[in-house]
């Protein structure tokens, strides 16, 4: 699939609830069921600054695709890091880089959009365009 | 005049708003004070009918301006007892009244003195002294405190010698709520001639300090955190050190003469005030202390103990909940964590119920240290909350707990 294609499924997937507690509850279970990251990897330089809670984030290229595995110590900021890692994922550096994040404001999380939000959501996109531009000159080189 | 909440409560614009589509509850007192409407117009007024520059103008509008914001300084100076209305100086707050005193006291001390903060500061407050202390080679000694959240006194008595200088202390910690035994503090600092800045910014919507009786020496404040504007504090010095201490920013209204060889400086308190001030805060601040005075302290303190007390108790009844600062001296702020579940997450779906707390380390960092947690969820009440938005606060901690476990 590709990004917009996860995107709109995601977008589907939110529709579905009335309210924000389900849309909360629905996001805690996309946490909670997100490949825990391989231990080794949690490490203090791969914590993303910017939150107020704890994200580590872990990529690596595999077949031309980024590979993204991240986890929390806070549930919420985690089904945030889940659905991330569910649209970006999986891609090409290319396609991470040309896409936006539009869809969490038509899944109805517009609110964890703002980057003095302290989950820095912002800034975890931010991180994984970052790596995929790394992985990206790789390719070019 | 008789405790009348729901009149109170109408004096305050915001607190009928909603947010997310409940009623606001707000209870981040700590971090900051709603404004009643007479603060407001207060501003509106200074800035519709009589904006001037002060000190200086010969016209009416000066005129008018310059009564009004020192008619504000005495007004602070007789609610906090201070002898004289030039030991108020006006600053734009808490944080910048500290570095003043950091600053100035550069001239005071050598290498080998000794200057005692406790565990329990605003971490952005421990760092003007770690510049003084490199600047002089001064070394910072640092007050223990235990499991409940209190100081040690007999930690901090054995700190205490002549080679001390300063001791700087927070009057009530903004992260746990403990009520620190300041006029202990300062009786015992003064043993060894030391001077002492008490850090006010928590305690003064709470507490009405008495300068003279604590014979503090410095003391500092936010206008705030007492239902004024932001931008807007002071910083009590007592005369001898105001005579004493050097300048701290050069700039207009603190010179007396000046020419390119030598400038002699303006007495007090407008040594220390350089520039144009913040006119308006000023006397929005002054508008502000006679609203609660108003109230009055006595009301406003059983109001709180009230909620302190009733939110505790409901708080305690959920499982797993851990309250952090539990000493027999504290202001109406919980601070508590839900085992397995993190402070920011509960944070978030309060503020999606309307509820307003702050979350996170409350610039504390030491403290969390101490006990091991990445931060508290920490709600503040205020004398204008009601026992009616504690069952709220209680009844969003359940349902929140129930949806993160």
């Amino acid at each position: 699939m590709t990004i917009e294609e996860v995107q709109e499924e995601l977008v589907d997937e939110f529709s579905m609830f009335d309210d924000w507690m389900q849309r909360y509850e629905y996001m805690i279970e996309l946490g909670k069921s997100l490949d825990i990251i391989d231990p080794k990897y949690k490490t203090d330089d791969r914590i993303i600054n910017g939150c107020q809670s704890k994200v580590w984030l872990h990529s690596e290229l595999n077949d031309g695709k980024v590979i993204f595995t991240a986890d929390s110590d806070a549930i919420i900021t985690k089904g945030i890091v889940a659905i991330l890692v569910r649209v970006f994922s999986g891609q090409t550096p290319q396609a991470i880089l040309n896409s936006d994040a539009k869809f969490i404001d038509e899944i109805g999380l517009k609110e964890h959009l703002s980057p003095t939000r302290a989950n820095g959501l912002v800034s975890m996109i931010k991180q994984m365009k970052l790596d995929a531009m790394a992985y990206q000159a790789k390719l070019n080189s | 005049m008789s405790f009348n909440i729901q009149k109170i409560r109408n004096d305050f614009p915001i607190l009928s708003r909603k947010v997310n589509g409940y009623p606001l509850v707000y209870l981040d007192n700590a971090a900051t004070l709603q404004k009643p409407q007479l603060v407001i117009d207060a501003i509106v007024d200074y800035y519709s009918n009589y904006n001037a520059n002060i000190h200086r103008g010969v016209h009416t509008l000066s005129q008018e301006a310059t009564d009004a914001y020192e008619a504000a300084r005495q007004k602070i100076q007789k609610h906090f007892n201070a002898k004289e209305s030039h030991e108020i100086l006006f600053t734009p707050g808490t944080t910048y009244g500290i570095n003043l005193v950091a600053h100035v006291f550069t001239s005071e001390l050598k290498k080998g003195d000794e200057i005692i903060v406790s565990a329990m500061e605003h971490h952005s407050n421990i760092v003007p002294w770690q510049m003084l202390c490199e600047r002089t080679g001064a070394i910072l000694k640092v007050i223990p405190m235990n499991e409940e959240g209190a100081l040690i006194f007999s930690e901090y008595e054995k700190l205490l010698s002549e080679k001390t200088k300063l001791v700087f202390v927070n009057h009530i910690s903004n992260a746990l709520g403990t009520i620190n035994p300041i006029a202990k503090i300062i009786e015992y600092a003064h043993k060894v001639n030391a001077a002492v800045l008490i850090d006010g910014a928590q305690s003064c919507s709470h507490i009405k300090p008495n300068f003279q009786e604590l014979d503090v020496d410095f003391y500092v404040t936010s206008a705030h955190k007492m239902c004024g504007p932001t931008g807007i504090g002071i910083l009590y010095m007592k005369e001898e050190w105001g005579n004493k201490l050097p300048p701290y920013q050069g700039g207009g209204e603190m010179i007396d003469q000046v020419t390119f060889e030598k400038t002699t400086y303006a007495g007090l308190p407008f040594k220390f005030e350089a520039g144009t001030p913040n006119i308006c805060g000023g006397i929005a601040f002054g508008a502000a202390i006679d609203y609660l005075n108003n109230i009055g302290f006595d009301a406003i303190v059983a109001h709180e103990d009230e909620l302190l007390e009733y939110a505790t108790k409901k708080l305690l009844e959920i499982e797993g909940l851990r309250i952090y600062g539990t000493g027999p001296d504290k202001t109406s702020v919980v601070s508590f964590n839900i085992e397995g579940i993190h402070p920011y997450d509960i944070g978030t779906i309060l503020d999606k119920l309307g509820v307003a707390v702050r979350t996170g380390h409350h610039c504390a960092q030491p403290i969390m240290d101490f006990y091991k947690i990445p931060g508290t969820v920490r709600a503040s009440f205020a004398f204008y909350n009601t026992l009616e938005e504690v069952d709220i606060l209680v009844e969003a901690v359940k349902k929140a707990k129930m949806m993160l476990s």
